[in-house]
């Protein structure tokens, strides 16, 4: 049993998503390798992954910017020496990932959240709203991982073997044009240890970023935000909690003018603490929150932040 | 140019499911079904790119239960032209649903193939991947634009770091996410055309697709509950709590 995991890309580091599927891949129980695409330092960094006994690196400009045309073919032909084929449910693995399936004629189990067994997996399903105990037929795995369920791998430790490899290269049929990025000193949404997470009643823009950012600075905290208040404008998508949206599982989830919709709760209901403010003591959210302060956010919150 | 837009008949977003007593499922049983929002997304976008001349067609298809004809009635009724529904009775998995995308796309040869991104029910995000790669054609997830460019189609998807633009050369596999538009209501003269506009009805057989499931459920259970906390007085309170729990 040798399992291959395809890291989240990372600049030349170790994404935490990374060190999440590699214990995922651990668990069935065989070797892991790490498929790396990028530089030769990405590859050198993901060597010290405890636990990974060799790692390929791909350093093709074609597999620089996560365009699937061009992976998917690269990890299909590396799956033929391999039992099991894993990834992060990022929007990278997510978008790969199915592809390369489908190229191995192989039913992807996504989205995972425990191992169960050699072929059996617990997964959500119905946004969380039931655990699906799955097992697979195929004569390969293909599997993305849910992050926040699984522990993260030592980061350094090992020794692992650097080989390069080549692939495919370009299939010639997409191009990456740019990547609107969003820069922040915050902490990262889905390996943050709090987050201060605003809804639609935070009314605009300006308004959020009044209200909610002084919290989040006083708390180290990373920002997210419920579908409404993407949707109308006052933060961008990749703030966004939720069944389609992040899923985040921080020490603590500070929910501020979100009334608790299934669909978002989840993204944050593994938190180990939820805190929620809200005007209306019957908000669902309640029903989730360990702790709940009824009342205006607009007085609250300024107030506790100053009292922090 | 055609667009082929798949769409699934799935629990309605707004019904909390609930788990069977016996772990087989959940209960679907007098439970309201809707389309998946994405697909009325998908559904959207393939009509405005016919309504601003970019394409001439929109194809909707349904591999699901003979009740799917609802859903596609629903499509219709929104504009689409006409109709496929792939009738069968179990359980297909995104696989099988995409080597059936497949044989339709290859007689119906459609410039995009316009599907959700995921279906709310299994939450597997797959079949339009899976689609594009059997067809051999790009991708392009999580759709928060897409425009069409002479025999090219970009389209901005939302990713964990912020919004990518990656340009595909048509045909191409196209998947929605919830900020590429707000469907339209169908209404009511659109509700009664549709039920005269044309929709085919076919089985996984006519396309050659065995849909023999890869992937078995053993079991279906409830997720832990998390019990309702503490409703605290005040803001002092509120900071007593979250000292104690080592935040501030
Ligand atoms: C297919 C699909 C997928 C979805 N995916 C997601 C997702 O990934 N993530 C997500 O978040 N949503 C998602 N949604 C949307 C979800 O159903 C809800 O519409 C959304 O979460 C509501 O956001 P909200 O709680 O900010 O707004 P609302 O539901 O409008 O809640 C606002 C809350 O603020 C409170 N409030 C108002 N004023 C004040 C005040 N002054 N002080 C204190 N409290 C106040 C109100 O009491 C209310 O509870 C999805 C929906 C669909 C159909
Ligand atoms: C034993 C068993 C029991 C199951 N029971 C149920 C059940 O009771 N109810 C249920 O809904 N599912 C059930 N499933 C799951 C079902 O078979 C499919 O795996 C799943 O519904 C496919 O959708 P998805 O969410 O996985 O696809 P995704 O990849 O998330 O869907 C993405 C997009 O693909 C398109 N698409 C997907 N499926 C179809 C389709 N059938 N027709 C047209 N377009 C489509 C849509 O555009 C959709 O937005 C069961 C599976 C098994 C193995």
């Amino acid at each position: 049993m040798t399992a291959l995991v395809f890291a989240e890309p990372h600049g030349d580091s170790v994404a935490d998503a990374t060190l999440a599927a590699v214990t995922a891949a651990s668990q069935l129980g065989g070797d892991v390798h790490v498929l790396v695409a990028g530089s030769d330092a990405a590859g050198q960094a993901h060597a010290g992954i405890a636990g990974v006994s060799k790692v390929l690196v791909a350093s093709d400009d074609a597999y620089a910017h996560g365009l699937a045309e061009n992976l998917a073919p690269l990890i299909a032909g590396l799956a033929d020496g391999y039992d099991a084929v894993l990834a992060p449910a990022t929007t990278t693995g997510k978008n790969v990932l199915p592809r390369v399936a489908a190229m191995l004629d192989v039913m992807q189990v996504s989205d995972i959240i425990n191992v169960e067994g050699p072929k059996t997996f617990k997964r959500p399903i119905y946004a969380g709203n039931a655990i699906a105990t799955v097992e697979s037929s195929d004569p390969k795995l293909v599997i993305t991982v849910r992050t926040t369920t699984f522990e993260k791998a030592a980061a350094e430790g090992g020794s692992a073997s650097v080989e390069t490899v080549a692939g495919p290269g370009s299939a010639g049929s997409s191009e990456f044009v740019g990547l609107d990025a969003v820069k922040s000193d915050r902490p990262e949404l889905t390996s943050a240890k709090i987050i201060v997470s605003g809804g639609r009643a935070l009314k605009d823009g300006e308004t959020f970023e009044q209200v909610i950012t002084p919290l989040a600075d006083k708390l180290g905290a990373a920002i997210g935000a419920s579908r409404a208040a993407v949707d109308a404008g006052y933060v961008p998508n990749d703030y966004q909690v939720g069944q389609t949206g992040k899923i985040v599982a921080p020490e603590v989830y500070i929910a501020i003018g979100i009334s608790g919709a299934i669909q978002h709760l989840a993204g944050m209901k593994d938190s180990k603490t939820i805190v929620a403010i809200n005007k209306d003591p019957d908000a669902p959210i309640f029903q989730v929150a360990d702790v709940g302060l009824v009342g205006d956010l607009f007085t609250v919150v300024p107030e506790l932040t100053s009292k922090l | 140019m055609k667009i082929l837009v798949p769409v699934k008949r799935v629990i309605d977003y707004n019904v909390k499911p609930r788990v069977k007593a016996d772990g087989s499922g959940v209960d679907l049983a007098n439970v309201k079904m809707s389309m998946n929002p994405f697909d009325e997304i998908a559904v959207e976008e393939a009509l405005r790119l016919r309504e601003s001349g970019a394409a001439t067609e929109v194809i909707a298809v349904s591999v699901g239960p003979a009740k799917a004809q609802e859903t596609l009635r629903t499509a219709l009724a929104m504009g689409a032209d006409r109709a496929i529904l792939v009738e069968t009775e179990d359980a297909v998995e995104p696989l099988a649903v995409a080597k059936i995308l497949k044989a339709i796309a290859a007689e119906e040869e459609p410039g995009i193939v316009m599907l959700g991104k995921q279906a709310i029910d299994d939450d597997s995000n797959q079949t339009g991947q899976m689609l594009a790669a059997l067809m051999d054609r790009p991708q392009g997830t999580f759709a928060s634009k897409v425009a069409i460019e002479g025999d090219h189609v970009s389209v901005t998807r939302e990713v964990d770091g912020g919004l990518e633009t990656v340009k595909l050369a048509l045909p191409a596999v196209v998947t929605t996410d919830l900020r590429l538009n707000e469907p339209r209501y169908a209404s009511l003269p659109n509700i009664m055309k549709a039920k005269s506009k044309p929709l085919a009805m076919k089985t996984p057989a006519d396309y050659g697709v065995d849909t023999a499931p890869r992937i078995t459920t053993t079991h279906v259970a409830e997720p832990p509950v998390r019990q309702a906390g503490e409703i605290v007085a005040d803001v002092d309170a509120l900071v007593a709590k979250l000292k104690a729990l080592g935040v501030a």
